[in-house]
């Protein structure tokens, strides 16, 4: 037997390599661009007018493009049998443009060609001339235009206008939090291969199979059967491939209906960065009503985000924004108002934390100004505020039921990176240095974990065992690297009792399961582990039901152990019993499905529960500025993160790293710039910094929290992780309003994210320049 | 068109190439080995790193042409037979990849870093070498602590081979 004396379980709960491990070593896991092509598969390119980011195309002249060598078929919006929209949500997003340029980037136009080079140069040869119009592209502008993508929305409790009049003190401030683009390192890419009947199959990097699946055949005008999405991997994803993956399925789905041939269509890097959306940026402005001791008696926060040319995600990603808006602090009174700007900018979307990350460091702002306005350390502030018995209820009006965890957590990581000596040592620092200056700061991460939208709550997963024992195990959710796949795996060789390698992990398939949510929201492993289990339950339940019958062996003396089920005391293997099943027809096969429980959220009346749990986490961060040149560095983070009973500690502790590392670079070094024509001027890695190896603290020690389990009944008690360790980095933003802050106490820091070397100088300018209140 | 020639992974290949190709392009398309990724098209992020002549080279950053008469060591070379390569087995044993796109990359840019450092390669080093490798998704502690235990253990194997 495989038990040890600190779990019961063979599998689960284990520090398991990723399944692919060995692949990815060897350079043979395969991805999209890897899967052997179809001969005479051809290669496509989209085309764009690089002029206009605003305006009415007055003049197409292709004529030079589909003269270009090597080119089969251009594309353009006539070509489209079905519906010209790749939206998401409620429509707008053309697949290829209609008469207007919404944003710099919109294609009009697609080239098929037998090579991808030549579809790219024929690319470059269209004439478009459009009628320019003045874009709108920031948020500010588009408040002074008040032109939104979609309906304002709103969380309203108790009475924040009184109450911010009747509180002690009062402040009130814009902070500014930049947007963020995915990098995953595949770009987007999908291969469309026809078939008989005007059946299309789509080898494609999306989380979202079943979207896709419905988009291509929208646009071909067939039936959704005809359709088949298939996932093996994604080479990163990180919400950038939710939706974003639909536009250039459905270009290399129709690429192969016009010319009947397989056709691949893969981004070049920076036309991946100019086309697709990203992480929406916002203006909050914000006041908040505070007593003496730091306690916050309301806030007002009012939030307006660049969702770009449409709504696509906008809906739920900016809900979740006021979903988080609280951090981890109970506000008694409170007016979260949310805006959805429209702006002739690309259209941003889904990246991990989906609008979270945002509304909980305009939260932290708020501690940190009333934290430096005060003179009190700002993680007394944090604590002063945190949910608690009795303050206890979001402005939303969930119950934050686990408030205890956040308290042990906060407390435990508060002593083991020895924050309270670290702060006296800091301050004797920059007592003692003009140039140089030090700051620290613990912040917490309270994640709602769910879907808002609730009918995206739910998963399937087909099991198959056959009969030499192994299992074939197919589920609705996608690999992007997140593990999801080996902890599926360690569900279901737990549930059989057979060793990891009898369960053959297959591609996400739309024709294995159906109509499938997005493998997003950190929720891939709750649902699809969830699923599986059944499905695995539901094959068990058949074979004991069967051996019972056969063996005349009461059913709960019938238990599956380490490769064998004890039928009594009599051992057989789990292939024989299947083998014998089969051959007295009893099924092995099954489907499984779930579906989140206590999901009641109504957006319309904001009323009821939108999540089943929080996942939790703190880190402390410390860090080092330039005053003279706005240089920074971490020089050490401390993290405590909550995973429940972690289903794979391996896994999870390199979620929580590189989810830090993702937000660190966000708030830190990654900055988006349009210019003043709606450019993006920022569309490579050469001008737009993700952090490095050395942009990392060599001083990261990552833990997770001892949990007694999620107290919700989640798959092995397990919680979340895919996107709560990314708002773990909200405390190297702080660490340096902390440091910044310390030229000149009491004065806020005008500090905006991204916190670059400029932002941070202009800061630290800006303290010193300012009269102390 | 251009004929070039070269050894990859010890077998030597022979092309008829635009004179335009780039190695990363003649590798994946002209011998279908797919192992050496494409990330950034613009020789910024490392996914495409294979061995020329022994030295780690972004292989979208040169022509195939250039290669002619050389030897090319991609990932798919690295192990011996089902014997992975030490800093293979390590970013596996460490747990140094999730998404693994960045991974082949990051591993011949590794075996090239070990070889020119040996024994003598700390953190600091690792880190300030892998500034031409992005990886997105794991925040690359687990890397450099793969590359480092390659490290130790390839020079601990030297200096007893030498005994």
């Amino acid at each position: 037997m495989a038990e040890t004396p600190t779990t019961p379980y063979a599998t689960v709960r284990r520090a398991l390599k990723h399944d692919s491990g060995e692949k990815h070593v060897s350079g043979t896991a395969v991805y999209v661009d890897d899967v052997p092509e179809p001969e005479g598969t051809l290669h496509m390119a989209p085309g764009w007018c690089r002029g206009a980011a605003r305006g009415r195309i007055v003049a197409l002249d292709l004529d030079a493009v589909r003269a270009a060598p090597g080119v089969v078929a251009v594309l353009t919006a006539e070509d489209i049998p079905g519906d010209n929209d790749c939206s998401p949500s409620i429509g707008g997003d053309p697949i290829l443009a209609d008469g207007e340029i919404m944003f710099w980037g919109q294609v009009v136009f697609a080239v098929v060609a037998r090579s991808r080079a030549e579809a790219r140069r024929a690319a470059r040869l269209a004439r478009i001339k459009v009628e320019e119009d003045a874009p709108t592209i920031s948020v500010d502008a588009a408040l002074v235009e008040d032109a939104t993508v979609l309906p304002d929305y709103q969380f309203r409790n108790g009475q924040p206008e009184a109450a911010l009049d009747t509180s002690n003190r009062r402040l009130s401030g814009v902070m500014r939090i930049g947007g963020q683009e995915h990098f995953y390192l595949e770009g987007q890419i999908s291969m469309a291969v026809p078939g008989e009947d005007g059946d299309m199959f789509v080898h494609c990097s999306t989380q979202h199979p079943s979207e896709v699946q419905h988009i291509v055949a929208k646009a071909l005008d067939v039936i959704e059967a005809g359709v088949t999405i298939e996932v093996r991997r994604m080479g990163g994803a990180f919400g950038g491939k939710e939706s974003q993956a639909n536009q250039w399925a459905a270009l290399a789905a129709l690429g192969a209906r016009v010319t009947g041939k397989a056709c691949k269509l893969r981004l070049d890097r920076d036309d991946d960065m100019i086309m697709t959306g990203k992480r929406h940026d916002f203006r909050i402005d914000y006041s908040v009503g505070f007593e003496t001791d730091g306690a916050i008696k309301a806030v007002d926060m009012a939030f307006a985000a660049r969702c770009g040319c449409s709504a696509d995600l906008s809906l739920g990603v900016v809900d979740r924004t006021m979903f988080h808006a609280d951090s981890s602090y109970y506000y008694p009174d409170a007016l979260i108002t949310s805006r959805r700007m429209r702006t002739h900018t690309v259209s941003n979307t889904a990246f991990r934390g989906f609008g979270g990350p945002q509304g909980m460091l305009a939260a932290e702002r708020l501690i940190d100004a009333i934290a430096i306005t005060l003179g009190l350390d700002p993680l007394d502030v944090r604590k002063r505020n945190f949910y608690a018995q009795g303050a206890d209820i979001t402005p939303y009006g969930m119950r934050v039921e686990e408030f205890a965890t956040q308290h042990a957590i906060v407390t435990e990581l508060e002593q083991t990176c020895d924050y309270r000596a670290r702060r006296e040592e800091i301050r004797a620092f920059n007592a003692a240095n003009h140039i140089l200056k030090k700051g620290l700061a613990l912040t917490p991460v309270k994640f709602g974990i769910a879907f808002t939208l609730p009918h995206l709550n739910q998963a399937g997963a087909l099991v198959h065992l056959y009969q030499d024992g192994s299992v074939h195990l197919n589920h609705g959710g996608t690999e992007m690297g997140q593990g999801l796949n080996i902890k599926v795996a360690q569900v279901v060789a737990e549930e059989f009792a057979i060793a990891l390698d009898k369960v053959k992990i297959t591609a996400t398939h739309t024709g294995k399961v159906p109509n499938t949510g997005p493998t997003a929201a950190s929720s891939g492993s709750d649902l699809n582990a969830m699923a599986a289990r059944r499905a695995a339950e539901t094959i068990k339940e058949r074979l004991v039901g069967f051996a019972s019958d056969k063996y005349g062996v009461p059913i709960d003396k019938i238990v599956f152990r380490d490769g064998h089920v004890l039928i009594g005391n009599e051992p057989i293997l789990l292939g024989q019993l299947a083998k014998a099943a089969i051959s007295s027809r009893v099924q092995l096969s099954a489907t499984g499905y779930y579906a989140t429980p206590k999901i009641t959220w109504n957006r319309q009346t904001a009323t009821g529960r939108p999540f089943l749990y929080f996942a939790f986490g703190a880190a402390c961060s410390e860090v080092i500025i330039d005053t003279m040149t706005g240089e920074m560095r971490v020089t050490r983070v401390d993290v405590l993160h909550d995973v429940g009973k972690s289903l794979n500690p391996a896994i999870d502790i390199g979620q929580i790293e590189g989810g830090f590392v993702q937000g660190m670079g966000w708030l830190t070094t990654e900055e988006l710039v349009w210019d003043d024509r709606g450019r993006l001027t920022t569309h490579a890695p050469s001008t737009y910094k993700i952090p490095t190896a050395s942009d990392v603290p060599e001083d990261f020690r990552v833990s997770l929290y001892n949990s007694l389990g999620n107290p919700e009944p989640t798959i092995y008690r397990s919680k979340a992780v895919g996107e709560p360790p990314v708002m773990l980095a909200n405390s190297v933003f702080c660490a340096i309003v902390d440091a910044v802050a310390s030229l000149r106490p009491g004065v806020i820091p005008p500090l905006d994210a991204p916190a670059t070397p400029e932002a941070i100088l202009a800061a630290v300018d800006a303290v010193k320049a300012a009269r102390v209140p | 068109m251009a004929t070039v020639s070269m050894t990859v992974n010890g077998k030597t290949v022979t092309g008829e190439i635009e004179g335009r190709t780039l190695l990363s392009h003649f590798l994946r398309e002209g011998l279908g080995l797919t192992g050496t990724h494409i990330g950034c098209d613009t020789s910024q992020c490392g996914a495409c790193v294979v061995h020329v002549d022994g030295k780690a080279v972004k292989s979208c950053t040169m022509l195939a042409a250039q290669a002619d008469g050389c030897t090319v060591t991609t990932i798919e070379g690295l192990a011996r037979g089902d014997q992975l390569h030490p800093v293979q087995a390590a970013f596996r044993e460490h747990h140094g990849l999730q998404c693994g796109f960045c991974t082949p990359g990051m591993i011949m840019a590794a075996v090239d870093m070990i070889e020119r450092h040996g024994g003598k390669l700390d953190e600091a080093t690792i880190r300030h070498e892998l500034e031409g490798n992005i990886c997105r998704c794991t925040g690359y502690h687990n890397i450099v602590k793969a590359i480092k235990a390659a490290a130790d253990e390839m020079s601990g194997s030297v200096a007893t081979a030498a005994e």
